[in-house]
């Protein structure tokens, strides 16, 4: 069989995850889920998804440090980072980027939102 | 709403904007027109359409036409014809009109609803050497979309469909909860209201004309006459845009750059042979 595309989604609420989930499998990934950015780290270090869905703000780990460390690692280059966030200061959305984010969904965010920035990004 | 009041708005947009009303939009032209009727303090859409049955005012026609037609839109619809745009077509066009000597390059959004294809190719041209000889002009038959357009401001959910976010912060400021794009994008753009039907030679020539997803909602007549007057009103080596999926054909005059409803015009009628042989060789005009 054809082995499925992952998207790993980090978001601290289980019901943003959710929702979240649903959507990229109706976008043909495998959907799985982190609560925080060391638990979305320690996933990644086991194996490395296609995509990550990553929110910002997280008790423990939050997005900026989960990415500046998935960067450091081995393979650490492969995911394709989209932030979702309901931070929308133009000045923190750079920060985001220059961060190595592909894309950059504001909260509140529907599934054409999560289409659209997927196809902008070559995911889909 | 009634067969007989769906068809006699039917007829009404027909004449007026030549575009074709499917009578599975009953639902929807009900619900479009229900403002119109509150503005016109009526009490519902039977009697706003019995008033005009009996009166047949011209601008409460033309409110009711423009409440019935379609203006989805959105950034960079259809990301392959942007993608073609931006790479090749607009800096060829550049070039082009650079050598021309005017220098102007002109674009018309024919059918621009809110504005979005308008400032998405204001977008491509500031990674131009010149932005500023593009000029663009963008026409719809709606005052509403089109004084939206004119603000630039653009809502949450409408600036996350279609534009990438580098683009959002290049050309946007965050005001409250909308965005707005700059001055410099504005700039470029002259909004104008009128109905493609009419007399479009006052607009002038393009190097560039998109009409997308207007020409497939017209009758077969308004269809024609659109397309011969947007083809007039290109200039010698111009590109036309008609929707992806749109299957109208453009004259000899023409030849498809690709599968994505990308014409451009032949320089001249002796360039205009019969399909060209794979082989043909590299056009020698400059
Ligand atoms: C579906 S929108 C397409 C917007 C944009 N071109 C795009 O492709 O995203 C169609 C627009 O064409 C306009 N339109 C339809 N018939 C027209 C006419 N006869 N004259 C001017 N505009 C017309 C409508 O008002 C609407 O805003």
């Amino acid at each position: 069989m054809k082995s499925v595309r992952t998207c790993l989604v980090v978001d601290d609420s289980r019901v943003m995850r959710k929702v979240a989930i649903r959507i990229v499998e109706q976008l043909d990934f495998d959907g799985i889920e982190a609560g925080d950015g060391l638990e979305a780290l320690t996933y990644c270090r086991a194996a490395m998804p296609d995509a990550i869905l990553l929110d910002w703000s997280m008790p423990v780990m939050d997005g900026i440090e989960f990415l500046r460390q998935l960067r450091a690692e081995p393979n650490g280059a492969k995911p394709v980072v989209v932030f979702c966030s309901a931070e929308s200061r133009p000045e923190r959305i750079r920060l985001a980027i220059d961060h190595g984010a592909a894309e950059y969904i504001m909260k509140p965010f529907d599934g054409d939102i999560i289409a659209s920035k997927f196809e902008a990004v070559g995911l889909i | 709403m009634t067969p007989a009041d769906l068809e006699f708005v039917a007829e009404l947009v027909r004449r007026h904007a030549g575009v074709v009303i499917r009578a599975d939009k009953a639902f929807f032209i009900e619900t479009r027109l229900g403002p119109v009727a509150r503005r016109e303090k009526v009490p519902g859409v039977p009697a706003l359409l019995e008033q005009l049955r009996r009166v047949p005012d011209p601008v409460l026609t033309r409110q009711v036409v423009e409440a019935t037609l379609m203006q989805e839109t959105s950034f960079f619809r259809d990301r392959a014809v942007f993608e073609q745009i931006g790479k090749t077509v607009l800096p060829e066009l550049a070039a082009a009109a650079a050598a021309r000597g005017d220098g102007r390059l002109r674009v018309l959004s024919a059918g621009c609803a809110t504005g979005q294809e308008a400032y998405s190719i204001a977008m491509q041209a500031t990674d131009l050497a010149a932005p500023a000889a593009v000029e663009i002009v963008a026409v719809d038959f709606g005052s509403y979309p089109l004084e939206k357009a004119r603000t630039g401001l653009f809502t949450h959910f409408e600036v996350q469909r279609g534009l990438p976010i580098r683009r959002l912060l290049a050309h946007f400021d965050k005001i409250d909860e909308n965005w707005r794009a700059r001055a410099d994008l504005r700039q470029m753009i002259q909004w104008v209201e009128l109905n493609l039907l009419d007399d479009l030679t006052r607009l002038g020539t393009f190097d560039l004309i998109l009409c997308r997803n207007v020409l497939g909602s017209l009758t077969p007549q308004a269809h024609d006459r659109v397309l011969a007057a947007l083809e007039a009103a290109c200039r010698p080596d111009a590109v036309m845009v008609v929707g992806a999926l749109e299957t109208s054909t453009l004259s000899a005059a023409f030849s498809p750059m690709g599968p994505r409803g990308l014409w451009r015009r032949r320089t001249s009628l002796a360039d205009t042979p019969a399909p060209a042989p794979a082989s043909a060789p590299a056009r020698t005009q400059a």
